[in-house]
């Protein structure tokens, strides 16, 4: 077997498909598990920034400042030292620091405050008229949340949602090299380990996919209710 | 009725203290049309949103039929805000939602039950002449199709009160006479009183009944629009009250009256103020039969409709070589009820 020519990429009878779906489930069970906590995560993170946001109260700012700072802070790790960072925390949340689940904490934690901002951009804005029409009307801070901010910035929100996915999909086959499975487990593991270009490659082309669908699917739904 | 009592807002910028409004002392009438006029800066907005809580006095007073709203907090607060509609000048829809769900979306915020939501909205897109686009998002709308949803929506919890914050002001000229139109109408049907600030004496002039001018957060002057049109104290009134009597403009009038004067110093040029049944009666013709020495030249003219009849005013000159005849064309005028005012050069 020639591992070094520019045809041992493809030679695809090296490549062990049962792995390679296996992997691909994992990697996709991964980014849409994170993507699920880091929405709710995010929206609440960029909620509580944004209503926090310039208030005279000494508490809130208080507040502001702790919330502004967590999200600051887990922003700048680079990813890769986040997951051994959290390797002991990991262990105690998920009672494993391999495989898919133990990718989940370091996935979430680095992915949410980068949401957070993005959710905090999308309600900066909203027409602040357009809230204060709602104030007008009587509506209380829920019923301004619920059917102002939420409903308004609801394209920015999922255009948000879609660029984090195809980070955390990048997350992801980083978190694999480590142990945590998937595509980049598979990729770095059986390709590149084995000097196996053909998985390599494979696994290259599925998660290019992925991000793809992920894409497309973020860009239509933007279009579906963006009625601007 | 609304009271302004000795209300005063002061802001602390960077640049220091602004007093945006002194001492303002207002009453507001039930069921009438009270408008605010002000240049950009004055102050309108903030009284305007006084009414609702959106801004609070310094100190002073706001009370709305005996309940003081600026006293009010929380839950009282929001409670009062559903008893007062408000119209903005960029409309403040939301565009996420249908010309219909706009219009539901203050009865949302009251509670009231989807089945009754449904209903009452309906009823006000067909009172702002709106049916057939009920389904339409506001960005397929044109402005005034936007601001009769406004409108309709600030209606919707049926308000005491109707608060028009600059409703106009991003409208061109047809779309206004429109959306004031409207106003008139809803004012009439719903007999609620409509508060309506501008920069545009037009606004005030087509459907007011008072007016109160501001300027740099003072009430400097205040009455029925009729006596404000005739009778204008201040010059900042008199300068809102030209922009809108003259057809055409003020400057190139003064240009012609100038040049007049220069060469007919013996001459009179009078302002004649028309108002009522007065504007349709014909008083130049008569005055000149009575006095046939007199020529008469006329420089400009014109008329408008307010609320309260015809207003019309007209510039004049008058040649004379007796000036007893000259002084009496000016007392028949006044004895006719025209007002008459005679310009003199400048020095």
């Amino acid at each position: 077997m020639n591992s070094n020519g520019f045809a041992s990429y493809f030679q695809f009878s090296n490549v062990n498909w049962a792995n390679m779906g296996q992997a691909t489930w994992e990697t996709v069970w991964m980014t849409v598990v994170s993507i699920i906590v880091v929405t709710i995560l995010g929206i609440l993170l960029g909620l509580v920034l944004f209503e926090t946001n310039g208030s005279s109260s000494i508490l809130i700012k208080i507040l502001n400042w702790i919330v502004a700072a967590f999200v600051n802070i887990f922003r700048s790790i680079p990813f890769i030292i986040l997951i051994v960072l959290l390797l002991p925390t990991t262990q105690l949340i998920m009672g494993t620091i391999i495989g898919p689940q133990a990718a989940l904490p370091s996935l979430i934690i680095s992915a949410a405050p980068f949401y957070a901002r993005l959710v905090e951009i999308a309600f900066h804005e909203i027409d602040h008229g357009v809230i204060e029409a709602a104030e007008a009307m009587g509506a209380t801070k829920w019923q301004i949340i619920l059917k102002v901010l939420l409903p308004e910035s609801m394209p920015a929100l999922v255009s948000g949602i879609t660029v984090t996915a195809i980070s955390l999909i990048g997350y992801t086959a980083m978190a694999g090299a480590i142990g945590a499975g998937g595509l980049g487990n598979l990729a770095y593991l059986d390709g590149f380990q084995a000097s196996n270009n053909a998985v390599t490659l494979m696994a290259t082309v599925i998660i290019v996919l992925i991000v793809f669908v992920f894409q497309y699917l973020g860009d239509f739904a933007v279009k579906r209710i963006d009625k601007r | 009725m609304i009271e302004f009592k000795n209300v005063s807002k002061t802001f602390t910028a960077k640049e220091g203290t602004v007093h945006a409004v002194k001492d303002v002392n207002l009453t507001i009438p039930d069921g009438k049309i009270y408008g605010i006029v002000g240049y950009s800066g004055a102050g309108k907005s903030t009284i305007i949103r006084m009414l609702n809580g959106l801004e609070f006095p310094t100190t002073g007073s706001v009370t709305i039929n005996g309940s003081e709203i600026s006293s009010l907090k929380g839950k009282e607060l929001r409670e009062q805000r559903l008893k007062i509609g408000m119209v903005f000048q960029h409309f403040n829809l939301l565009w996420s939602r249908t010309v219909l769900e706009n219009i539901e979306f203050p009865l949302e915020i009251a509670k009231v039950a989807k089945e009754e939501r449904r209903q009452k909205a309906q009823k006000l897109v067909a009172l702002v002449g709106l049916e057939g686009r009920e389904n339409a998002y506001p960005s397929e709308l044109s402005g005034g199709q936007k601001q009769r949803v406004g409108i309709a929506r600030a209606l919707a919890n049926d308000p005491e009160i109707l608060l028009s914050d600059e409703a106009t002001s991003a409208l061109d000229p047809q779309t206004t006479d429109e959306v004031l139109d409207l106003l008139i109408d809803i004012n009439k049907k719903l007999n609620l009183t409509v508060v309506v600030i501008t920069h545009e004496m037009h606004v005030i002039r087509k459907i007011c009944d008072h007016v109160a001018v501001l300027d740099a957060g003072k009430i400097v002057e205040q009455g029925p629009v009729l006596d404000v049109f005739k009778n204008p104290q201040q010059a900042i009134t008199k300068r809102f009250v030209n922009q809108e009597t003259s057809s055409a403009s003020l400057d190139d009038t003064t240009v012609v009256v100038s040049e007049l004067l220069e060469k007919y110093p013996n001459g009179l040029i009078v302002r004649l103020t028309f108002h009522g049944d007065q504007a349709k009666l014909p008083i130049v013709s008569e005055m000149l039969r009575q006095f046939p020495d007199v020529d008469l030249s006329i420089i400009e003219g014109n008329i408008h409709q307010t609320q309260e009849g015809a207003l019309g005013s007209l510039y004049i000159q008058l040649l004379s070589e007796h000036h007893d005849s000259l002084q009496g064309a000016l007392e028949y005028f006044n004895t006719m009820r025209v007002e008459t005012e005679v310009i003199k050069r400048e020095q």
